[in-house]
């Protein structure tokens, strides 16, 4: 089955590419075509995998997706202000199966310091401004899915934040999974540059129209530039019958600061990849991740952190609360080069497990070829306390009630570092809805 | 108000209470003496509906309730309120929200409105008054973080917050120095009005020298071995708890009235 959704993508690809933006660019050329081979030298994962021996694609790839277009969009202006956060001021993009849509952006009020652009057009008039960055994050493509995402790439969204340049509103990114037909894929590949000494908060939606059998395959490279100080927050809301795929892949020069948030509300089968590279001496990298599952869902976190210069700091806390028959994956990998003297780490992985049959495979790994670092990780894995439970239904709170207000608490101090305050009770009350439905 | 009967229970297959009959009537104040192991906290776990206890035989009567058939949930909104020996620490959950929410689900259960934000922060700054506890307690977490006498004092808070119409102190003297126990036992008395019934538990006098008890009771090995006033509690602390187990084995073991 693995070989034949190989063949079928391949085949998909060599007609789109023609299509493709600027498709004799060399250095993109080189860039597709590297992903072509390494699609077809790989494959897709399968449980075979060291790094997916948890998480089973078949389910994804027994019936091929069709790259989606905007032809079938069915996102309007109504749809986009119904998934607002309420009195979250921000300037917002919107992107539909992968493809920016000017009409439901407000582009033209984002400030002259922030450029915000379509993957596709800068790839036509400028593609200079790309050439450095793109395709820089991940070589190779670690695995068949990123790679197919190179192979595909044409379009996505491009945020470049000027030297300098300080923001306090966020910048709204809607990544809409909108399904006419019953298999519908989207690989946005995005870039974000932020630009030496800039600072900026960029929030990144993705949201499903329906609940059809979507698949959305992201690739996103940031570049942070020194001193500067970028805040990701990826809050992945599709529906049950979504597949995410999604790649972060981030390099930090000297004294930045990177803070990335994976919150993972929806989705049927999510895989999380984050890789950071600290490339530059006093950078410091904080990744959050929170995901709450029921039913079957399935949610895979797989980060990677790579200290690979002096004085770079990184702290990493996930949590999980996992219901029904629920399935998540923890592997947190942290290596400490030679080079990196000095180096501060700690990671950690919590887990609530509210039902027997959900399960969490968690994976903490530490790796450190140097001999002057201060390092710590743990996981764990709990029910409720139930100490705590009879506490509260001492004071007259009923039971429910008691486990809904524990379960918040163990997931809200993920979400306390999240600024604006709006932007933070929105993701209370989700995490409480959800527990509520 | 309370009446048990009979009441046997195990944990574990051991029994620890093992045929214990008590009457409270509204107002009154009872205090259950005993040394460590001899099924005290075991009663006022019971009676509050902590899980883990098996009740082999014996009935709880609460006003027109059978206790036992409540949830602790519905136990606590009936008026019921156990002071815990060792409060529980919930990190996340900050005081006053608790509080708030422990106040008003007594009020929905009778039926009552919630109360509104004025009017519940001037009882909470009226109550915190009465245990000497700054209104920053209120924004940390229930408990968490909380030193011995903190932690009991917020017992007492909650207590007299939600205004129970039975209050059950299990240990709270204990931990305390004599200070926070004078915080502690004026808190208490502060409550004492009314139908309000209290149920001391404790292993040392010293608590009933600042809450004057109705009446005492000494258990040991899961059985009252006497009961008496005030002070039977005085003379336990004269003689020692062994002065008891030797009238006990004398066979002088009786009910408690």
């Amino acid at each position: 089955m693995t070989a034949q959704a190989v063949v079928d993508y391949l085949a998909a690809q060599r007609r789109l590419e023609p299509e493709l933006p600027a498709p004799d660019l060399p250095w993109l050329m080189e860039l597709r075509d590297g992903g072509v081979e390494r699609l077809r030298d790989a494959g897709f994962p399968s449980l075979r995998d060291e790094d997916w021996r948890y998480t089973n694609v078949q389910s994804l790839l027994k019936k091929p997706f069709e790259m989606g277009s905007i032809g079938q969009c069915d996102v309007d202006a109504a749809f986009v202000s119904s998934t607002a956060i309420p009195s979250l001021e921000c300037y917002r993009v919107v992107v539909v199966n992968g493809i920016p849509i000017p009409h439901l952006s407000d582009v033209s009020l984002v400030p002259d310091g922030i450029r915000v652009s379509s993957l596709a057009d800068l790839l036509v008039s400028d593609p200079g401004r790309l050439e450095p960055y793109l395709g820089k994050n991940l070589v190779p493509d670690p695995h068949g899915f990123t790679a197919m995402n190179s192979a595909f790439l044409g379009n996505g969204l491009v945020v470049e934040i000027a030297p300098g340049q300080v923001f306090d509103k966020p910048l709204e990114i809607i990544f809409v999974a909108s399904a006419a037909t019953e298999s519908t894929m989207a690989q946005p590949r995005n870039l974000v540059v932020a630009g030496k000494g800039s600072r900026l908060q960029v929030l990144a939606r993705y949201v499903a129209i329906g609940a059809q059998r979507t698949l959305t395959n992201v690739v996103t490279e940031v570049i942070v530039d020194a001193d500067a100080h970028l805040t990701l927050y990826q809050l992945q809301e599709e529906s049950k019958n979504s597949f995410h795929i999604g790649g972060l892949f981030a390099k930090l020069r000297r004294g930045s600061r990177f803070d990335a948030f994976a919150i993972t509300l929806a989705g049927g089968l999510v895989r999380n990849d984050l890789r950071v590279d600290l490339d530059g001496a006093g950078a410091e990298v904080n990744l959050r991740g929170l995901y709450l599952a029921r039913g079957r869902q399935h949610i895979d976190n797989h980060t990677q952190i790579f200290h690979n210069e002096p004085d770079c700091i990184s702290h990493e806390h996930y949590k999980g609360v996992l219901d029904d028959r629920a399935r998540a994956v923890f592997h947190g990998r942290i290596v400490v080069q030679p080079d990196a003297q000095k180096t501060v780490s700690e990671q950690s992985n919590q887990n609530l497990l509210l039902s027997r049959d959900a399960e969490i495979d968690t994976k903490p790994q530490l790796e450190i070829y140097a001999d002057d670092v201060k390092c710590a990780h743990g996981a764990t894995v709990g029910q409720l306390d139930k100490e705590a439970l009879f506490y509260l239904r001492s004071r007259g709170i009923a039971e429910e009630a008691a486990k809904r207000l524990l379960i918040k608490a163990f997931a809200s101090d993920v979400l306390l570092a999240v600024s604006p305050d709006s932007l933070r009770e929105h993701l209370l009350t989700r995490v409480e809805t959800m527990l509520t439905d | 108000m309370l009446s048990i009967s009979d009441l046997m229970v195990e944990v574990g297959g051991k029994p620890i209470l093992k045929g214990i009959n008590l009457d409270i009537a509204a107002g009154e104040v009872h205090a259950i003496m005993g040394p460590n192991g001899s099924g005290k906290s075991t009663l006022a776990n019971v009676l509050a509906g902590r899980e883990g206890y098996d009740v082999m035989r014996g009935s709880v009567t609460y006003g027109d309730h059978d206790l036992l058939a409540l949830t602790p949930e519905e136990r606590a909104r009936e008026g019921l309120f156990l002071a815990f020996q060792y409060p529980v620490e919930i990190p996340g959950v900050t005081n006053v929200y608790l509080i708030k929410e422990a106040v008003n689900a007594q009020r929905k259960h009778r039926g009552e409105s919630e109360l509104d934000a004025i009017d519940f922060l001037k009882l909470v700054r009226q109550k915190l008054q009465l245990v000497e506890m700054k209104e920053e307690f209120l924004h940390r977490p229930v408990n968490h973080g909380f030193s011995g006498g903190e932690k009991k004092r917020n017992e007492i808070f909650q207590m007299a917050m939600i205004e129970p119409r039975l209050a059950i102190l299990d240990e709270t003297d204990s931990g305390l120095d004599i200070d926070a126990l004078k915080v502690v036992a004026s808190g208490v008395n502060a409550m004492r009005q009314g139908d309000r019934s209290i149920l001391l538990v404790t292993h040392y006098q010293r608590l009933l020298d600042y809450i004057e008890p109705d009446h005492v009771h000494v258990l040991a090995d899961g059985r009252f071995v006497k009961s008496g006033d005030k002070h039977l509690a005085r003379e336990l602390e004269e003689h020692g708890y062994g002065w008891l187990e030797e009238q006990a084995d004398s066979g002088a073991g009786q009910s408690a009235a």
